[in-house]
Order: structure tokens, then sequence, then C-alpha cells
């Protein structure tokens, strides 16, 4: 055991570090607060920026434009992301999801068709995997895809779909063959969203807003050439890409937590409980206590699956605990900022009497969602309880 | 970075999961619980052959000079054995202390026979008030004689000396000395027995540097957190076995996912108590700055996750949880015991609040 840096991951964060200190924009607090359509360019420019360095896409092979980084240096570079407070990539489902499964699983002509412009940002990338009827259960999904002559003729409904607004391109999985078990029939299709026949709607959340899309599609023509894998094979391509969302995710999401347990502490010196600052309230110690120990805990804990990974080159089930761990742990820690702000904690956005203008009920409603995107915590459990302890399949 | 056990952390894991295997098996266990003091003095001998009694003291002192790693990779494994008696008091918790606190000369006298398997040893230091902060200590030493009464002083019984925390400092004095009455104290852990023990007026003899007592009851802490995770382990393993065998209405209860989410977070508990111990154990062998808020989160998620662990695992089992012949109940004793040993979750919570949110610079430095 040795959590002190190596050599070369040390010469990796000075090096990144520097090109922060001189890259990063500045501005990024006055356009933080903006709706993403408006912000959208401002973070595509900020990822052509990264590109540019070399910086966009760490983790992926040198060959196809990455830097190879291990996962020690893929966790620092978040860390040094988030140290700065520089802006998300405006490309990050491309990034951080697709592109990775176009490398492991498309054809050379695929790969070079697509992975520059996801590192350039010039195409936007989205995700077309939940449907109305197919949540948890994903692989009972329904739209189908006709094999006519060289084409594929796609027809159904997608949902929760993030940047379907805005994408270029969707990964998109469908069912190619109804008559074999539900898990064989699927392909997945690398879908032109300015195909005819596509329609994305707006689909508003709990908070208000409206990250998610609903696409509709109504004959929709994708050529066989765009086939991602083999056909028929899209559940393992598809559970691809489902690993690297339950497992890289929880890297970058640390230092969001770690700025959040900090403001609490910040403002529970000042936040008056009682007629005393919170920070004397002996509950109010204990609940910020657990939380930062959670939150320290979350760290080591993905520190220790890297080692893990790194050592026996085998992802595993370690995203399901990840996620599983973060989700309930960001429900709690909102839970903590509701009752340390008492009645104010329930102010949103543009209230005069809001604290930090809103972020914590908008933080704490958010979180809600948080136990069921990539992955229900009852989906992460049966996870655990298949593939990690060896209990009998449940479902 | 590597935060994963090294090569020769992996095998003396191994070695030690032998070493219990065939020297300290369940139904030994079992036997030495109800012996009193549940000291063996045969599993004793063959443990001081193997080194493990000096894992990190200096070798000049006899000791084998570990890491703090590596005593928690050993107690790690102790702790899923269950291994009963006064390892943990001895070595981890008394040999640390006089380790960090006692002169050269104190060491060749007390440090060394410890090492060599020739002697047993604990730390006293709850008083009638059970606060784990030294302030408030009250036991006093009048020319050269300790007074008072200690309480909840594991293994006690078995020890050849006590190290008793005093309100000037540490010191020692010989099981056999004039005036000790050591007496049990009926716990719920059978494996771990408690005394009180009473001074009045007994000869002792004061550590050097009384200021070590605060670093060694960190190492003490954190090894403490690591056997808690071996029973936590332990008492996963025994509970998915059981859920993959026994049937209820014609399956195995583990396919239930009302069991299997059970046994999800059994895992998750678990494997996050380990995180945070091992870490504690780094920071501490590097002296990091963090080092005492990483104790503080080891010990209170360790004390609330081996409960809670426990408390998963004997709902799992159904009817035959609640049994005296199935061995969950005797983790869940161990467990429930270590819980408020060496500080609760409320007073670890409440050490890392001072670190953290009156210390104002100490999230600045670790940000």
């Amino acid at each position: 055991m040795d959590l002190n840096l190596s050599a070369e991951e040390r010469k990796f964060r000075d090096e990144f570090r520097a090109w922060l200190e001189a890259n990063v924009p500045k501005d990024w607090p006055e356009w933080r607060e903006k709706p993403l359509d408006e912000s959208f360019d401002y973070l595509r420019a900020w990822q052509r920026k990264l590109y540019e360095g070399g910086w966009a896409a760490v983790s992926w092979p040198k060959e196809y434009g990455g830097r190879s980084a291990t996962l020690m240096e893929q966790a620092i570079f978040w860390e040094e992301m988030a140290r700065v407070e520089a802006p998300p990539m405006a490309n990050s489902l491309g990034l951080g999801l697709i592109g990775p499964t176009i490398i492991a699983y498309g054809t050379e002509a695929q790969k070079k068709r697509f992975v520059p412009k996801i590192l350039s940002a010039e195409e936007i990338w989205c995700q077309g995997f939940s449907e109305p009827n197919a949540g948890s259960d994903l692989a009972s999904l329904q739209t189908e895809a006709r094999l006519e002559g060289n084409v594929y003729v796609v027809n159904g409904q997608k949902v929760w779909t993030s940047y379907g607004w805005i994408g270029d391109w969707c990964e998109l999985v469908v069912r190619t063959d109804p008559s074999v078990p539900k898990h064989k029939g699927l392909t997945v299709l690398l879908m032109d969203m300015k195909s005819p026949g596509v329609e994305v709607r707006p689909l508003r959340q709990m908070t208000g807003e409206s990250e998610f899309n609903e696409l509709f599609f109504r004959d929709v023509r994708v050529p066989v050439e765009n086939v991602l894998g083999q056909v028929n094979d899209g559940w393992n391509v598809a559970i691809s890409t489902l690993m690297h969302e339950r497992g890289s995710y929880g890297a970058r999401l640390h230092l969001l937590f770690k700025r959040n347990i900090s403001r609490l502490i910040e403002l529970s010196r000042t936040f008056r409980r009682n007629g005393h600052p919170a920070a004397q309230d002996p509950l109010v110690r204990q609940k910020l206590a657990q939380c930062y120990a959670e939150i320290e805990i979350m760290r080591l804990n993905q520190l220790r699956a890297f080692s893990r990974i790194t050592a026996t080159g085998i992802p595993g089930p370690e995203g399901s605990i990840q996620k599983l761990f973060w989700s309930e742990l960001n429900q709690r820690v909102q839970q903590v900022a509701q009752e340390l702000l008492g009645p104010y904690g329930q102010l949103i956005k543009g209230d005069p009497h809001a604290v930090d203008n809103g972020i914590w009920s908008y933080g704490y409603l958010r979180t809600r969602g948080n136990t069921i995107e990539a992955g229900t915590s009852e989906v992460q459990r049966n996870i655990i309880g298949h593939f990690v302890l060896g209990l009998p399949r449940s479902y | 970075m590597q935060f994963g056990l090294s090569d020769s952390q992996q095998l003396l894991k191994e070695n030690a999961r032998k070493f219990f295997a065939a020297e300290c098996p369940m139904a030994s266990v079992r036997r030495l619980m109800e012996t009193g003091t549940a000291y063996d003095q045969a599993l004793w001998n063959k443990m001081a052959e193997q080194g493990y009694l000096g894992i990190i003291f200096p070798e000049e002192y006899d000791g084998a000079a570990l890491g703090t790693v590596d005593l928690i990779v050993f107690m790690e494994e102790a702790g899923r054995a269950l291994l009963p008696g006064p390892f943990f008091s001895t070595v981890a918790l008394a040999a640390a202390v006089l380790n960090e606190a006692a002169t050269p000369e104190q060491k060749k006298k007390y440090l060394v026979p410890i090492c060599r398997g020739e002697a047993r040893a604990t730390v006293a230091i709850l008083e009638a008030g059970a606060s784990w902060d030294p302030a408030n200590v009250r036991v006093v030493c009048a020319n050269g004689r300790l007074s008072g009464e200690k309480l909840f002083v594991t293994d006690a019984a078995a020890a050849n000396f006590i190290l008793v925390a005093a309100r000037d400092g540490v010191y020692v004095i010989e099981a056999k000395a004039a005036g000790i009455r050591i007496e049990l104290m009926d716990g719920m852990d059978l494996t771990r027995p408690q005394y009180s023990v009473g001074l009045s007026k007994t000869p002792a003899e004061k550590l050097g540097n009384s200021s070590g007592l605060a670093r060694g009851l960190e190492i003490a802490t954190a090894a403490l957190v690591a056997e808690m995770v071996g029973g936590m382990q332990r008492t996963l393993d025994i509970t998915v076995e059981y859920a993959k065998t026994r049937k209820q209405f014609g399956k195995p209860i583990g396919m239930y996912q009302a069991v299997q989410h059970q046994c999800a977070d059994m895992y998750l508990e678990t494997e996050s108590a380990r995180s945070a111990a091992y870490y504690a154990a780094w920071a501490l062998e590097e002296n990091t700055p963090d080092a005492a808020a990483a104790v503080s989160i080891a010990k209170l998620y360790a004390s609330d996750a081996g409960r809670t662990v426990g408390n998963r695992g004997i709902q799992v089992h159904g009817g035959m949880g609640f049994t005296w012949e199935n061995d969950v109940h005797l983790y869940y004793r161990r467990a429930k015991a270590s819980e408020t040993m060496l500080g609760d979750a409320t007073f670890h919570r409440e050490r890392l609040a001072r670190l953290v949110i009156d210390a104002q610079d100490a999230l600045a430095k670790s940000a």
C-alpha cells in the first residue's frame, strides 16, 4: 500500500495543473448559473480548448487522441479539474460513455468517422436506452428496427435522454429480432439525430427543469454500416456503456461532494439555530461530521476499486458499489443541508431570502433522481447480490 | 499510488488466515470463552513463535518491525477468527502505547517481554464517567502510588502489568502489586472479558513520555477497526453461505431481493469500513496531517457498521440466527463491545467535528 503519488503520476498532475492554470476560463462563475442551452456554446469552446491541449479524453488510448491514462491518472485529472472549478465539457456522454464504447466495438471506419468529432465537440452525443416500458428491465425494450435492404427502419420511443435537444448523434438500442429471448435480439445503432422521423420533446422533471428529453421515431432510416458491434449483440455493447456510466462517474463526483460539505460547514458557522451558530449545536455537529466522514470514505472506496482494477485488469461490479454509495450519500447530505437551513432550505432560486440562491432546495429535489438514474439502487443491490456475492439471480 | 495490499502484506494475510484456521477454529473459540480469561498459553506461545506479538515494534526490542498497515492486515484476520484472549489488549493497545510513551529502559523492561511472549498487558483509561477523553481522568498519583478505580479494563486478569492513565501521565503497575483489586465486569463479549481495577496506594512507575499515549491510542483504534472489519467480513460470509443453502417456498432465500439487498448492504458497509481502516493505518504510518481525522472517520463508521452488519446477518438467518449454536451472535457480541471501546460513533463524530468544523484551516489543508 502506498498512497503517495508515483513519479509518473506527479508528472501527469503537474503538467495538467500548469496547463489548467494557463487555460481555464476565469469567467465560468458568471456562466454557471445560466440554463444549459445558453451556456452550451461556451462549454463547447472549453472542450475544444482541452482537445487542442490533448486533455479532452485522457482515459482513451493514445491512438484515438487520448493519453492512455491509468485509472489513478484519471482520478488525478478530475481532481485537478475540480480544484480550479473548471467548467464541465459539452460532450460529456460522448467522452465518458459512447466514445469508449465505439473504440471498443466499432469498425475502423466508424472509429475514424466518429471519434475525432466526439473529442472536439463538433458532434454532441446522446444515449437512447430507457423507454416508457423499459426502465430497470432495459432488455425488454420495444423500439424496433426492421432491416429493409441496406437500412434499418426504426419505430418507437425513448425517454430520459440527456442532451437530446442538442444531440447530433445517438447511441440507440433497438430490437432487431423479436423472436429470440429478450437479451439476444438487441442491436446498437449509431443514429443521426437529424434523420427524418426523429422528434425530440422536452421532459420536465420534478425540479422544474428539462435536463432530459423524450425521443420519438417514425420510420427513421439508419444505414447498416451504423450498426455498432454485431447485430443482435447489442446487449453486451449497451452493458459496456453502462459500466462506464456507473464506474468512472463517482470519481468526478467526489469533489462536488467535498465542495458541498465545505460550504455546509462554512454556513454552519454563521447560520443561526436556536439563537446560536448552528456549528455549536451538538446534533448539527454530529450530522456534518457523519457526512464529512462518508464523503471521505466514498473517495477511499473509489481509490481502492481503481487499485483493484489496475491490479487485476478486470473492471468488475465496483461501479455498482460506487453508484449505490454516492447516490444515497448525496441524498443524506442534502437532507442535512435542509435540517441546517430549516425553513430557508425550501426557498428556490430567485427568492431574495434563499440561501446560496436556492442551490440547496434544488439539490434536495435533484438528488431524488440520483438513486434512480443510471440504474436504481434496487438494481445496483441486485448486481452486488448476484455478481459480487454469488447469490442466485432474483429476476 | 497503490491502495491495496503489497505482496508481503498479502502473504502476511494468507499466513495469518492459515494460522488461525489451524490454531484457533471456532471450536477453540467456544472452549476458551468458557474459561473466564479466554487466555490460552499454548496458543499464545505459537503466536510468539510466528512473531505476531512483536509485529510492529523495533527489532532492538525483539519486535518484527513491520508497519501499521501490516498490523491492520493481521488484526483483520484476528477479527475474522474471533481470536479470544488478550492479543488486542497486549499488542495493539498496551505495547503500542509503550512503544510511543516509554523510555528505552522502560521498553527493555516492558516491551521486550511482550514481544517475546513472556508477558501480557493492558491499558486502563475509563473510570466511572466512562469518558475516553483523557482530560476526564481522575486517578491520581501521590508519592509514586496510584489510587482510584478504573473500569472496563479489557483482559486485566490475564495481564502481568497494566498501563494506567492518571491525571499527570501514564503509569505502569504490576498486576500482583499491593493494593490492586481486579474484578470481572460481566459483559456481552465472552471472548474479551473486562474488569474493574481498584487501586489503593498501588506502587507505580511513570512512563517517560506520557504524551505518546495519544498516538498509541490512535494506533490501537485503527487496529480495533481492522479487527471489527474482520468480524464484519466473517458475518457476511456466513450469512451469504446460509442464504445460498437455506430454502423456503422451494427456493434458496438468497434469491429473494429482500434478503439479497440485506446482503448487498452488508457488503457495502464492510468494504467501506475496510477502506477507512486501511487509510487510517496508512495515514498513521506516514504521519499525514489528517491522521487523527482518518482514525475518527474509520472508528465512527465501523462502530455503526459493525452493529448494522450484525443486525442484518442475524435477520437473514431467521430463527437460526437467534440460537446460541449459530456463530453469528458471537461476532455480534464482539462488535457490540468494540462499538464503544476507544470511543463510539458519537464520540468520534464530535472529535472529527472539532478537527474539521472548529479548526478552520483543516479543511483547506485537506481540500
